[in-house]
């Protein structure tokens, strides 16, 4: 059976995070943006799993893995309704336009 | 995904690297966290995001365009904080050398067995927050999304 090095999945896991990080502050779509949440919450996922990997007997990586994938869809839900919300009141999701609406 | 402008093409490429990522949680013998990801993400929230990408923007654009800003000083950003975890990683190699178990004491059984005694034992009350904490966001969900009646 192979043996992955624990420093292996963690340098994934801040790859993962770091590229999360700079999709949310580069980009300028809101959905872009709900993405990089996403890879950001899949970093933290392999991270919570590779622990639980060198503690097997109380399985609390995974288990916590499996609630932090319900919070984050309950998050994507809740967002993209958002940004629905958004479009149909700015015409637009590039999160530099969202201005406060003019008068009239 | 980062570096496509095309928010269609971050999407597939988001699709990669969760599928991807459910392989790699095979590899780490954690195969109803795996299929749960497939399940939820893979099926859930990537279905989701491409619906919000449809539903929000014009079918008459000829593609769907998500120009970068601050890209220089955001990757510095991201370059630097990837550099400070990468030399927590690596020097933390200490704490980081847990003897891996043996192969035989968790290989060739499913963990799901584990992860459903844990989830009604140790984590029930996570686990109805949890339930609680998703009833109350669909419920948002749907009532944001829902065009409003009044004036």
């Amino acid at each position: 059976m192979i043996d992955i090095p624990l420093t292996h999945i963690l340098i994934l896991g801040a790859i993962l995070f770091s590229l999360g990080i700079l999709a949310v502050i580069t980009k300028r779509h809101a959905i872009v943006v709900l993405m990089g949440i996403e890879l950001i919450f899949n970093a933290a996922n392999l991270n919570l799993v590779a622990f639980n990997r060198y503690q097997p007997d109380t399985m609390g990586g995974q288990v916590f893995t499996l609630f932090v994938m319900v919070i984050a869809a309950a998050e994507t839900a809740v967002a993209l309704a958002l940004v629905l919300k958004v479009y149909q009141y700015f015409n637009t999701v590039n999160l530099d336009q969202v201005r406060q609406p003019s008068q009239d | 995904m980062v570096y496509t402008r095309n928010v269609l093409y971050a999407a597939f490429g988001l699709l990669v690297t969760l599928l991807a990522l459910a392989a790699i949680f095979v590899l780490l013998f954690a195969d109803f966290v795996a299929l749960t990801q497939l399940m939820v993400y893979v099926g859930g929230v990537l279905v989701l995001i491409l619906f919000g990408i449809m539903l929000s923007n014009r079918v008459a654009d000829q593609a769907i365009q998500s120009e970068s800003v601050n890209f220089f000083s955001g990757s510095l950003a991201a370059g630097m904080l990837f550099s400070w975890l990468l030399y927590f990683i690596l020097t933390a190699e200490d704490g980081l050398k847990i003897p891996a178990p043996a192969n035989g004491s968790i290989a060739a059984k499913s963990s799901i067995t584990a992860i459903g005694i844990r989830l009604i034992t140790n984590f029930a009350l996570p686990f109805e927050v949890t339930s609680f904490i998703l009833l109350i966001a669909l419920m948002g969900a749907a009532y944001i999304s829902t065009p409003e009646k009044h004036d």
